[in-house]
């Protein structure tokens, strides 16, 4: 075959992988935005689901995520913090020890999220929240069930490799020479890492939450076994409490509910709220990785 | 010639198996002007960090011999080395000021020993800078980043810095190479100051600079010290047909 063929030939393939990719995005987008933007009010963010949940807003769904977020967020990012001080400070790179953290954080950071939520059944309700009751309330049952509290910590663990790593590069960037200028006014270790490390991985640290929280934000499977529900009537007023969800909202709506057809406006508009709150999420945690890698050059 | 301040015996060094500094001896006089000359990789910079333990910082270094400061060895097991770089400032040769003001730069060392009263940290800030002969330039901008300063101006900031700690030795690893010849100018005027009070020992690769500023000159080839005497004898008189070489810019 003529070479010249070939090349155009290739040149096509390429090319309508990348529209493929385009019109796949610009559907979603356009299909959750037609469907959605109409029935995107303030009563709708607002209000309580109504009759069945065929009418009425998704507030407690928006709610019951933020909430689930930011104790998911509490629980990671120290932890996460640590570790990649830990990894980038402390660590001797080809030791043992450094080796095995970096490869349980890889593997963590591939397990399927249905199993993140198996754990979390299994460890923080049937043994922490078990022990928990056996010991604080003799038996009685109030934290070895689903809860939000253990949604959120079994969403952070899910999360806990996205922080790790986005930390650990930014205290990476930190120069050498900013360590040896405050090592050489007589600061200890940790000093220097509080005063000069630290602060300079703030936009890290950022970005590594961020991320964290839109990834959270938007998975169902670890929370389906340890906290969400299909419907409340209130907020959650305590960490034992039950809550709704975003995504899970998404899923009961398209699948459980006794008139899907009716329901649909609920489901657009529903994902719509979800993609807009991943896709701004994600859009300042690009920014902010920009400038880190930009101070890195 | 003044007391000696800084004694080392038989240093050796090595980066794993390579030996960089080879059985250094030398006695360093305070309250002078002690420069290290010598080409690229000689192991000068080298040895200016042995004498704070920078080097402690690198993996797979050893050391061997003694550095005594105040006639201790700062190599014992029961040396502080925080104490030890609090007493032996530095000055690197980048310009590194933190991206703070330059009011929390200079307060940076008073702060991580403690000091958190302002009129004290005030007065540290504005002796320290006029030591460094930079508060007239910065006095009305104490509170902007010490970043937003000139090259020659942030190398002056982080001599101040390390006066605020109140050293008794300054080691500047080749302070003023970054810089144009205006604020190198400044640098030197500043170093003969501070040896009225300090002791110094800088690293330079610019012969005049040593000439100019230094009380005493040591060569350095390949790790070895090979001659270090009185800075007009080196420059004039030298014993060592390699300094003669090295000065006269035969080699290096």
């Amino acid at each position: 075959m003529n070479r010249n063929i070939k090349d155009t030939i290739v040149e096509s393939i390429t090319g309508m992988c990348v529209l493929m990719i385009i019109f796949i995005i610009v559907s979603i987008l356009a299909i959750t935005i037609i469907g959605g933007w109409p029935n995107l009010n303030w009563a709708f963010l607002s209000e309580f689901p109504r009759e069945g949940m065929t009418k009425g807003g998704i507030f407690p769904a928006i709610v019951g995520t933020a909430i689930m977020t930011i104790i998911m967020a509490v629980a990671a990012v120290p932890f996460g913090v640590i570790t990649a001080i830990y990894l980038a400070e402390y660590a001797n790179e080809k030791s043992v020890i450094a080796r095995t953290i970096r490869f349980a954080v890889k593997t963590l950071a591939v397990v399927p999220s249905i199993i993140f939520g198996l754990f979390g059944l299994g460890f923080f309700i049937g043994f922490v929240g078990k022990n928990l009751d056996s010991l604080l309330s003799g038996g009685e049952l109030r934290w070895a069930q689903p809860n939000i509290l253990w949604a959120s910590l079994t969403m952070a663990l899910l999360t806990l490799p996205v922080v790790i790593v986005s930390v650990e590069e930014a205290i990476r960037t930190i120069p050498r020479d900013m360590r040896e200028a405050s090592l050489a006014l007589g600061a200890t270790k940790w000093q220097t890492i509080r005063k000069v490390v630290l602060p300079g991985s703030v936009s890290g640290i950022l970005t590594g939450t961020i991320l964290a929280v839109s990834r959270g934000a938007g998975e169902v499977a670890p929370i389906l076994f340890t906290g969400a529900v299909y419907f409340s009537s209130h907020l959650p007023h305590s960490l034992s409490d039950q809550f709704m969800s975003l995504g899970y909202h998404i899923y009961i709506m398209s699948t459980q509910s006794s008139n899907v057809d009716a329901t649909q406006p609920i489901q657009f508009a529903t994902t719509l709220v979800l993609l807009l709150l991943t896709f701004s999420l994600n859009a300042i945690a690009v920014i902010l990785r920009y400038r880190i890698r930009k101070r890195a050059k | 010639m003044n007391d000696i301040k800084v004694k080392v015996k038989g240093l050796s060094l090595r980066y794993g198996t390579n030996l960089a500094l080879k059985n250094i001896s030398m006695d360093i006089p305070e309250k002078m002007v002690t420069a290290f000359i010598g080409p690229s990789g000689c192991g000068k910079s080298t040895f200016l960090r042995t004498l704070n333990r920078m080097n402690d910082l690198i993996d797979n270094v050893t050391i061997e011999g003694e550095v005594q400061i105040d006639n201790i060895n700062i190599y014992d097991k029961n040396i502080d080395v925080v104490n030890l770089r609090k007493k032996v400032g530095m000055i690197f040769q980048k310009s590194n000021p933190f991206a703070k003001s330059v009011y929390d730069n200079i307060a940076f060392g008073p702060r991580i020993n403690g000091v958190s009263k302002k009129s004290v940290l005030d007065d540290t800030v504005e002796r320290s800078l006029k030591q460094a002969a930079i508060w007239d330039e910065v006095k009305d901008r104490l509170f902007h980043s010490a970043l937003s300063l000139s090259g020659g101006q942030q190398q002056r900031i982080c001599i101040a810095r390390s006066l605020a700690v109140n050293p008794e030795i300054l080691l500047m690893d080749e302070p003023a190479s970054a810089l144009d010849p205006i604020s190198t100018a400044k640098i030197e005027e500043l170093i003969h100051e501070l040896k009225k009070e300090y002791t110094i020992i800088i690293v330079t690769h610019n012969m005049q600079q040593a000439a100019r500023t230094s009380d005493l000159t040591a060569l350095f080839y390949l790790g070895d010290l090979i001659e270090m005497n009185k800075t007009e004898i080196i420059f004039s008189n030298p014993s060592k047909k390699q300094t003669e070489d090295y000065i006269s810019g035969r080699f290096g």
